[in-house]
C-alpha cells in the first residue's frame, strides 16, 4: 500500500503497532532462552517499565493486570502440580512426603504423591516464572497497542482472516460483558450468584447474548460494505493466498527453531528467511486484487525501527550468549546454588528499556473516563460535558461530504485543495 | 429515491407475513417518519432498505425495493454500502474498530476511496457533527449521545444519498436527542439527503417530519402522507397531536411553535379553570435512604454525596443527560455494589449485604433491557421459576402478570413478545414478592404510546397500594403523566428535587409539549386539560 493519506500529526498516534508488537515479541523469545531467575525477573521489570512508561489509558491497556495475575497463577500451579504429581522430582532434600496413591496400572507413568524436595519446588517455580515473563510480554503487547489496530497493518491478503480475528476479539470481551449482565440479572432474581449452583444455568444465556452481539457485529459490517470485490481469477487467488500460507508455516516453524535450540538445522533462521520470501510473494499477487484503500496507515518512522531494534539487541543477546556458552543463562536446581548474573546478558535485557524513552507518547483523545458497569448491559459513561453539547457552532460551520466523488478517483489535484486534511488538530485539553 | 413495489416479506417460520403488499414511494431530499405500534414492521421496513432484510435475515420477499435505482434483489447489502446508511437501534453493537477516527473511515476504506479523499471527509464529518474533540477517543468511553452521532458519522462519510435510523433518539436525554436531530435536519436540508427514520418518541421527531408512514401492523396497510394528515388520525400520537386532536386544531400542529400561536385562547379559558392540585405529600416511613452516597469507578466520580430520601406512595422519576449517573443511583438502591462512602439504607438494611433471596423482598429492579431478566423458554416457564426461586406459592407471578398484561399467551417464548409484553413479564417476574420499593431504568425505551399509558395506570396503582416507585428516564411526557416529584442529577450531584410539576414545568430541556404550549399555566398534561376544560363544556 503506498498510497498514504496526509500526514500523520505525529506524537497523536503513538508508535506504529508492529513496532510494540515486534519489541515484545523479542523480550518474549528472550526469556524463552534463559531460566535464570534474576534474568527473568530482570526481562519481566523491563517490560512493566516501558508498559507503564508508555501506555494509555485507554480500556486496552488495563488488560497488562489481568496478565500479571494469569502469570502468577502459572506459578502457583506449576509448584502445585510439582508437589502433587511429585515423583520424578529433583532429588534433595525432602521437606515432607505425600502418601504415595497407587494407581491402576493404565495410568502407569503417572503417579501421585511422595517425597517433595526443595530443589523441585525451585525448579518448578523458576520455569513457572520462565512462562509468567512470556505471558506478561505478551500483555505488555496488548496493553501499549490494540489488537486492533495490529490487524489493521495487516496486508490486503490476510485482511478477511483479519476481520474473522476482529470477530473473535470482539467475542471475548463481549463474553466478559454479558457474565457481568447476568450475574447481576441472577441476583434481582433471587437466584444464587456464588458457587456451583449460581454458574449453572448462566453458561446458555450468557452465550446466547454474546453470540447475539457478535450477529449485530456481523450485519454492520455487511451494512457497511466489508466484503466487496473486484472479480478476479480464482486461480490467482488460490496462488497468492496458498504462497502466503505456506510462507507463514515456514515463519511459524522457523521461530520455533530459534526459540528452543537445536530443534531443527540452522537454528531455524533459514526457514524464516524462505518463509519470509513466500509471504512476500503471495502479498505482493494478492495486494493487487483488493479494492480495499487505508485510512491513515501508521507510518513506520525513526522510532519504529529503533524500538524494534532494542528488541532485537535483547534477544540477539541471549542467543548469542547461548551459542557462546556463557555460563549462568540455565539455573540449575540440583545442585541447588544461588543463580549468579551474566553481567554480559543482563546488560543486553537493560537495552529493552529504550522504548520508554524512544517511543512518543500517545494520547488518545480528551479526559478517559472508566465505564460504568449497569445491569442493562450498557456503559453508562460519564462524558466531559464541553465534547457533548459544544456541536451547535460546528454543525453550522460547513456543508460536507459533499457530492460523491467517484471510488479511487484521485480527488482533489494538489495539496492546495485540501486545507483540511494537513491541519493537525488542536491540542489535547 | 426509495421504492417499494408490492413488497412482501415473512420471516422464516413465521405464520403471516410482516410485510404484506407493500407500496411506498420516497422522493429525494425528504425527511420522513416511520410510526407504529411495537412490532408492527417497523424495523423490518427499515432493514428492507439495503438488503438487510432479506440477505441477512432470511425469509421470503416478494416484490422489488429499489434504492437510487438499484434492486436489492441483485444488490446485497454491502453493494449498497456506498448508496444506503443504515444506523441500528443500538449503535455500540454496529462499532468495528475501537476508534472514534478509524470508525468514521472504515465504510470509506471497504469503498475503496483514494486515501485523500477519506481523510478530508472525515475532518468534515468530525465538523458537522461536532465531533472534533472526539477524534482519537476509545468508542468504549463514549456516552450514549455521543456514540449516536459516531454511528451516524460512520455511515455518512461514504456520503450516502439515503439515511435510514432505527431509532436514533430513544435512548438519548432531551438535550442530546435534540443535538442528533438538529445535525440530521442540517443534513436533509444542506445535502438533499434522504432520512428514513423510525421512532417511539414522536413529540421529538414530528416537528422535524415532512412526511409519515404508518404501519399500523396486523396486516392493515400503510398510510402514507404529509406529516399534518396522517397523524390527524393515527394510533400512535404524542401530546401535542393529542391536545390538538382535543381542541379540533386545524391543521394539526406538529410543532410547539405552531401550536403556541393556535392555543391562545385555549390559554385563556384555562386561566379561568381550576389548577391541577398538587400531589399530596407522601407520609410514612422513610423506604430507602442514600446518605452522603459517593460512587467512584477508576478515575471517575458517578455519584457525588447523592442524599435521597424515598417515602411508600411516591413515584420519584430521575432525570439528567446520560452518563449523570442515573443508572448508578438506581443500582446502589439495589446493592449492586458498595458504595465508596455513605450509607444506602433500604428497609432498614444495606442492600449489597443481603442475601439474593431476602433482596427480592426489599427491592425490584427493572433494567433498561427488561429482556436480561428473562431466560426461561416460554412465558409459563417463567412464572413457575420465578416462584420457586423466590419460594412463593405456585401461582403468584402468573397471577401478577395476570394483573400487568392481561391476555399474554402463556405457550409464547419471552423472545418473541413485543417490547411492552417483555416489560410487563419483567415487572410480573420483580413485582411476585411484593418488593415495597420498585426501580425501573428507562422503563419507556421501545415503548409505544398504548404501551405507555399502560405502565402509567399500573404505576398510579403500585403507588396508591404503597409501593415507592424510583425510576431512571428521559422521557419528560411519562414523567409529567406519573410522577409525584422529579430529581435531577448532573455530574452525579443532586441539582434539583421536588414536586415534578415544579421541576419539569422550570426547565426548557425537560418541560413536556403542553407544558410548553400552555406556558405559564401550570398545566403538564392533555388528561388534565381535558379534566379542566370538561365540567365547562357540561356547563356551557
Amino acid at each position: 500500500m503506498s498510497r498514504s493519506a496526509g500526514r500523520t500529526a505525529p506524537g497523536r498516534r503513538g508508535l506504529h503497532p508492529g513496532g510494540w508488537w515486534l519489541w515484545a515479541a523479542c523480550m518474549a523469545g528472550a526469556a524463552s532462552r534463559t531460566t535464570n531467575p534474576i534474568l527473568l525477573a530482570l526481562i519481566g521489570a523491563v517490560v512493566i517499565f516501558v508498559v507503564s512508561a508508555r501506555r494509555t489509558t485507554a480500556p486496552w491497556s488495563r488488560s497488562m493486570g489481568v496478565f500479571l495475575r494469569l502469570g502468577l497463577a502459572v506459578i502457583v500451579l506449576r509448584v502445585v502440580l510439582v508437589i502433587v504429581f511429585g515423583d520424578r522430582a529433583l532429588p534433595g532434600h525432602t521437606i515432607f512426603t505425600l502418601p504415595h496413591v497407587p494407581l491402576p496400572s493404565w495410568a502407569e507413568g503417572v503417579s501421585i504423591g511422595g517425597a517433595v524436595t526443595i530443589e523441585s519446588i525451585v525448579q518448578a517455580a523458576v520455569t513457572g516464572l520462565q512462562l509468567a515473563v512470556v505471558l506478561v510480554c505478551f500483555g505488555a503487547a496488548n496493553s501499549l497497542a490494540s489488537p486492533y489496530r495490529l490487524l489493521r497493518c495487516l496486508p490486503a491478503v490476510l485482511y478477511e482472516a483479519g476481520v474473522a480475528i476482529t470477530v473473535s476479539l470482539s467475542f471475548a470481551p463481549e463474553l466478559v460483558m454479558a457474565i457481568g449482565d447476568i450475574r447481576e440479572a441472577r441476583r434481582l432474581r433471587g437466584r444464587s450468584v456464588r458457587g456451583l449452583s449460581g454458574l449453572r444455568g448462566m453458561a446458555v444465556p450468557v452465550l446466547e447474548r454474546a453470540l447475539e452481539r457478535s450477529l449485530q457485529l456481523a450485519s454492520s459490517m455487511d451494512a457497511r460494505g466489508y466484503g466487496r470485490r473486484v472479480p478476479v481469477a480464482r486461480r490467482a487467488r488460490r496462488w497468492s493466498g496458498g504462497a502466503t500460507a505456506a510462507g507463514l508455516l515456514l515463519v511459524v516453524a522457523g521461530v520455533y527453531g530459534v526459540v528452543v535450540a537445536g530443534s531443527l538445522p540452522g537454528g531455524g533462521i533459514p526457514f524464516v528467511a524462505v518463509g519470509a520470501v513466500l509471504v512476500g510473494v503471495g502479498l505482493a499477487a494478492g495486494g493487487r486484487r483488493t479494492d480495499r484503500t487505508r485510512y491513515r496507515p501508521d507510518p513506520w518512522r525513526l522510532q519504529e525501527w529503533l524500538v524494534a531494534a532494542s528488541g532485537v539487541v535483547v534477544v540477539g543477546t541471549l542467543v548469542a550468549a547461548g551459542l557462546a556458552g556463557v555460563s549462568g543463562l540455565q539455573f540449575v536446581a540440583n545442585p541447588l546454588t544461588a543463580p549468579t548474573l551474566p553481567i554480559v546478558a543482563a546488560v543486553g535485557v537493560l537495552v529493552g528499556l529504550a522504548p520508554a524513552w524512544i517511543a512518543p507518547v500517545e494520547r488518545p483523545g480528551t479526559v478517559v473516563v472508566a465505564g460504568d458497569r449497569t445491569p442493562s448491559g450498557r456503559p453508562e459513561v460519564a462524558a466531559p460535558d464541553g465534547a457533548a453539547r459544544a456541536t451547535t457552532d460546528a454543525v453550522r460551520a460547513r456543508p460536507v461530504p459533499g457530492p460523491a466523488p467517484s471510488p479511487r478517483a484521485p480527488a482533489g489535484a494538489g495539496p492546495g485543495t485540501r486545507p483540511v486534511a494537513s491541519r493537525p488538530g488542536e491540542p489535547v485539553p | 429515491m426509495i421504492r417499494f413495489s408490492d413488497v412482501s416479506f415473512t420471516y422464516d417460520g413465521a405464520d403471516r407475513p410482516t410485510l404484506d403488499r407493500v407500496d411506498l414511494s420516497i422522493g429525494e431530499g425528504e425527511l420522513c417518519v416511520v410510526v407504529g405500534p411495537t412490532g408492527s414492521g417497523k424495523t423490518t421496513l427499515l432493514r428492507a432498505v439495503n438488503g438487510l432484510v432479506p440477505h441477512f435475515t432470511g425469509g421470503r420477499l416478494s416484490g422489488d425495493v429499489l434504492v437510487d435505482g438499484r434492486s436489492t434483489r441483485d444488490f446485497p447489502p454491502r453493494e449498497l454500502a456506498d448508496v444506503v446508511g443504515m444506523v441500528g437501534q443500538d449503535p455500540a453493537a454496529s462499532f468495528v474498530t475501537d476508534v472514534v477516527e478509524d470508525e468514521l473511515a472504515y465504510t470509506m476504506e471497504n469503498l475503496g476511496l483514494a486515501p485523500d479523499v477519506m481523510r478530508r471527509r472525515v475532518e468534515d464529518t468530525l465538523d458537522l457533527l461536532g465531533l472534533h474533540e472526539l477524534r482519537y477517543r476509545p468508542l468504549g468511553t463514549l456516552s450514549g449521545g455521543q456514540q449516536q452521532r459516531v454511528a451516524i458519522g460512520a455511515v455518512l462519510t461514504a456520503s450516502p444519498r439515503v439515511l435510514v435510523l432505527d431509532e436514533p433518539t430513544s435512548a438519548l436525554d432531551p438535550a442530546a436527542a435534540e443535538e442528533v436531530l438538529a445535525s440530521l435536519t442540517r443534513l436533509v436540508h444542506d445535502l438533499g439527503l434522504t432520512v428514513l427514520l423510525a421512532e417511539h418518541r414522536l413529540e421529538r421527531v414530528l416537528p422535524f417530519a415532512d412526511s409519515v408512514v404508518l404501519v399500523p401492523g396486523r396486516g392493515s396497510s400503510l398510510v402514507v402522507g404529509p406529516a399534518a394528515e396522517v397523524m390527524v388520525d393515527a394510533p400512535v400520537a404524542p401530546p401535542l397531536v393529542d391536545l390538538g386532536r382535543l381542541c379540533g386544531w386545524a391543521p394539526l400542529p406538529l410543532s410547539v411553535r405552531d401550536a403556541r400561536r393556535l392555543a391562545g385562547p385555549l390559554r385563556d379559558r384555562l386561566a379561568e379553570a381550576v389548577p391541577p392540585h398538587a400531589a399530596p405529600a407522601p407520609r410514612g416511613d422513610v423506604q430507602a435512604r442514600l446518605e452522603g452516597v459517593t460512587v467512584r469507578y477508576h478515575e471517575v466520580t458517578a455519584l457525588d454525596a447523592v442524599d435521597l430520601e424515598v417515602r411508600p406512595g411516591e413515584i420519584v422519576a430521575v432525570m439528567g443527560r446520560n452518563g449523570s449517573g442515573k443508572s448508578t443511583l438506581l443500582s446502589q438502591l439495589a446493592g449492586a455494589r458498595a458504595p465508596s462512602a455513605g450509607r444506602v439504607d433500604v428497609g432498614g438494611d444495606a442492600p449489597d449485604r443481603l442475601a439474593p433471596k431476602a433482596l427480592v423482598t426489599r427491592v425490584g429492579l427493572v433494567p433498561q433491557d427488561a429482556g436480561i431478566l428473562l431466560y426461561g423458554d416460554s412465558v409459563a416457564e417463567e412464572c413457575t421459576s420465578a416462584d420457586r426461586d423466590t419460594g412463593l406459592a405456585p401461582g403468584t407471578t402468573a397471577a401478577m402478570l395476570e394483573r400487568v398484561l392481561p391476555g399474554l399467551p402463556p405457550g409464547r417464548h419471552p423472545r418473541d413478545l413485543s417490547e411492552g409484553q417483555r416489560l410487563a413479564l419483567a415487572l410480573a417476574v420483580v413485582l411476585a414478592p411484593t418488593p415495597p420499593l420498585l426501580l425501573l431504568d428507562e422503563p419507556t425505551r421501545g415503548l409505544d404510546y398504548p404501551g405507555k399509558a399502560r405502565l402509567v395506570h399500573l404505576l398510579g396503582e403500585l403507588a396508591a397500594d404503597g409501593h415507592a416507585v424510583v425510576m431512571a428516564t428521559h422521557d419528560v411526557e411519562l414523567v409529567a403523566q406519573v410522577a409525584t416529584r422529579a430529581v435531577v442529577l448532573a455530574e452525579g450531584e443532586v441539582v434539583a428535587d421536588g414536586p415534578a410539576r415544579d421541576v419539569v414545568c422550570h426547565s426548557p430541556v425537560f418541560a413536556p409539549q403542553v407544558a410548553k404550549v400552555l406556558a405559564p399555566g401550570p398545566w403538564l398534561t392533555v388528561a388534565e386539560v381535558r379534566a379542566a376544560l370538561e365540567p365547562e363544556a357540561v356547563r356551557g
